[in-house]
């Protein structure tokens, strides 16, 4: 076992040595016409729902939805989430219903086969800014602003080697929402000199593919007006809608955490139950 | 059971009633109770049983995700999110099924080193290891058209990349490719009969695997030495002796498995496999699953053309090549020790092979350009040299050390002297 491990390490180091030589080869290029995006890399915010034990801020996660419905549902859908999953926000039945209330949804045919349009019901899913992607490329100087329903889980800087090893043991999974509040935060910085920024978009070192994107910088500081105390200000919006976003992707991810502690304690209580039967059995067999 | 007479000895009156008609309690008894493995086995020997363990958990897990999942273009991203959302428990079943495929091949991978280091494959268990061979290609089957399934852009742009390998093929590589996606392109057909047809596998994986367990109950299990049994002396009874063995890696597994599917859900998928599939934009790099790296990194590397060949050919070529070389391997290898313990020239080889794998996987996953190509092309070099070259002749001059009589002889010389000496990762094992 031991000769395995020194094994296993010498090889290890061998490859690493490799990794090293072909990542400095790739270091050299020129700050004005980048080629690998984003340019900078997203700081690492301490969410409260990462870690074993990690959990929503429920007041937080009301804040990021005030930011969701006043700015961002104004271009972003969000069609996979329903008004009753609300709920796990802290809200009350009454307080969802009169929330999907505010929204008039589509519905029918009627009896007498036509269309109408009705307050949203708690199983009603948030309707969408525009009628179809076509609809929101047009109104978006041809960039449809993408669904916001599982946007924490499909954006992600590349980790690299070694960090993504080390994010094993430090349970990294907070990819999506360090990158949304980066991008955030990360307007208004002059870009290098000599680089040339399309007509029509605005420059950030943060955006995952490209070096400027067509939204406009959505947040200011005192833009949306909390009714808990917090601060007004970008850096507290973006976190709260980064972790609001965070959990229309994953929902579930209280309950996982919380199961997945349960499954650990169990299966390593049995795994020692398991290796003291092993070693009563095997006592007397030299092997 | 090598030698095919049975121990069971019916004693109640139902027993020998069965026994007269179906021997099925006979044919258990004789392949999970009494059925001798040798007393030297080590944990790298649990891979087998976890495997098993994995097959069936990735069967049970995927027949409920079968009842909420829709394969239409239409529905599925939709409906694989409605089972994240909204279906009881249906993310941990999700999760125990995505991160399970992982673990499936982690474990393979492992099972496949294991059988390489201690020289598993050679006579008499060639069957054995050339159906180990095809279970490994029909995984790769398996996982791949599984990735397609939630119909994400990983899905989808992969699905195009693989598929669009067998247009390498001059004359049937069109019609093969048009047959595999119903079409033109991946569209509605190619999910359907993906869906099907990954539904299919799993089955005929576990077809294999009954042949594979027979041949392994035919000639018996290999061990660390590489010297067959010889005498009772040098084996256990299966039950309780490796049960309770494999039982303790398999829950040492568990743990591991659970920490990802709880805490790294998304550690080995792909971000962009949460955008659903758009036949219009093709993502910035498209990469496979982890498992699949090594292969795609070999496929890159071939960027020149030789003679007739052309470079895509070529690459296709060698990733089919680089599974197809493990159906010779028995044949390759000329050595007429079995174990690398008594090999140290193989030994060192085999430690460089894997860090070359893993150096690979990890090429595969960069993009094809600059020093990684050049990499990649040592890389594959090394894997194909290590087999085509290597083998056979470190076969022919290499000295190897001194083989015991017997496994009872290694073991007790084992811990005679090892009790101190290479004592201190034996220590728990030793009697206090």
């Amino acid at each position: 076992m031991k000769k395995i491990l020194l094994g296993l390490a010498a090889a290890g180091i061998g490859t690493m040595l490799a990794f090293g030589t072909a990542n400095a080869a790739e270091e050299a290029h020129n700050p004005a016409e980048p080629t690998h995006f984003p340019i900078k890399e997203p700081a690492e915010v301490n969410w409260s729902f990462a870690g074993p034990f990690g959990h929503y801020d429920k007041q937080q996660l009301q804040r990021g939805l005030k930011i969701y419905k006043e700015v961002c549902s104004a271009c972003h859908s969000m069609h996979l989430v329903a008004f009753r999953s609300l709920e796990e926000l802290g809200y009350t039945e009454a307080q969802v219903k009169a929330f999907a209330a505010e929204y008039e949804v589509q519905d029918g045919p009627n009896a007498e086969g036509e269309m109408f349009t009705r307050k949203a019901l708690p199983s009603d899913y948030f309707p969408s800014p525009f009628p179809n992607a076509q609809a929101a490329a047009a109104a978006n100087n041809g960039a449809a602003p993408p669904d916001f329903s599982l946007i924490a889980k499909a954006r992600a800087v590349e980790r690299g080697f070694p960090r993504f090893v080390f994010d094993i043991a430090t349970q990294y999974q907070e990819g999506g929402p360090d990158y949304i509040h980066a991008l955030l935060t990360g307007f208004g910085e002059t870009p290098p000199e000599g680089m040339q920024i399309p007509e029509g978009t605005h420059y950030n070192p943060y955006f995952i593919s490209a070096k400027s994107l067509a939204m406009a910088p959505p947040l200011q500081d005192g833009q949306v007006t909390y009714d808990d105390g917090s601060p007004q200000t970008l850096s507290q919006y973006s976190q709260d809608i980064s972790a609001f976003l965070m959990w229309a992707a994953e929902p579930h991810l209280e309950e996982r955490k919380k199961t997945g502690f349960r499954v650990m304690v169990f299966l390593v209580l049995f795994a020692g139950l398991v290796y003291v039967a092993k070693r009563r059995i095997w006592a007397d067999v030299e092997h | 059971m090598s030698g095919g007479h049975s121990s069971y000895t019916p004693s109640t009156g139902i027993e020998k009633w069965i026994d007269a008609r179906l021997p099925l309690p006979r044919l258990v008894y004789d392949s999970f109770v009494a059925y001798p493995v040798p007393r030297n086995l080590n944990y790298a020997y649990a891979f087998g049983g976890i495997l098993a363990i994995m097959l069936v958990s990735q069967i049970l897990t995927g027949v409920v995700l079968a009842m909420h999942y829709a394969a239409d273009t239409g529905l599925a991203f939709n409906s694989v999110e409605k089972i994240m959302r909204d279906v009881n428990s249906g993310w941990l079943l999700r999760y125990l099924h995505s991160n399970g495929a992982s673990m499936f091949f982690l474990a393979v991978y492992v099972h496949i080193f294991r059988g390489l280091y201690y020289g598993s494959y050679k006579a008499p268990r060639e069957l054995l290891w050339i159906l180990g061979v095809i279970i490994l290609l029909l995984m790769m089957a398996t996982a791949f058209m599984g990735y397609v399934l939630p119909w994400g852009q990983m899905s989808f742009w992969g699905a195009t990349v693989i598929t669009g390998f067998f247009t390498a093929f001059p004359i049937i590589g069109d019609p093969i490719q048009q047959l595999l996606l119903g079409g033109f392109a991946v569209d509605n057909p190619t999910l359907n009969r993906f869906y099907s047809l990954h539904y299919l596998l799993p089955f005929m994986i576990a077809g294999v695997v009954v042949l594979h367990v027979w041949a392994l109950h035919v000639s018996g299990q290999t061990n660390p030495t590489g010297i067959e049994v010889k005498s009772k002396t040098d084996t256990v009874a299966f039950t309780p002796y490796a049960t309770v063995k494999d039982a303790f890696g398999l829950v040492l597994f568990l743990i591991l498995f659970a920490y990802f599917v709880f805490y790294l859900p998304n550690f080995m998928g792909h971000p962009d496999n949460y955008i659903q599939a758009d036949s219009l934009k093709t993502p910035a790099h498209i990469v496979p699953e982890w498992y699949f790296l090594p292969f795609y990194a070999m496929l890159r590397a071939i960027t020149f053309n030789i003679g007739p060949i052309n470079s895509k050919l070529g690459g296709v070529l060698t990733m089919f090549g680089s599974i197809a070389i493990l159906f010779i391997v028995p044949w390759l290898d000329t050595s007429k020790v079995r174990s690398a313990v008594y090999r140290p020239w193989y030994k060192l080889f085999f430690w460089l092979f894997i860090a070359n794998a893993i150096m690979l996987g990890w090429l595969g996953s960069r993009p094809a350009e600059g020093l990684y190509t050049l990499f990649s092309q040592f890389g594959t070099a090394y894997y194909f040299g290590f087999f085509i070259v290597i083998m056979p002749l470190l076969g022919l001059i290499e000295t190897p050390r001194r083989l015991p009589n017997s496994i009872t002889e290694a073991v007790l010389a084992k811990t005679k002297s090892g009790g101190q000496l290479a004592g201190v990762a034996a220590a728990p094992e030793t009697r206090a």
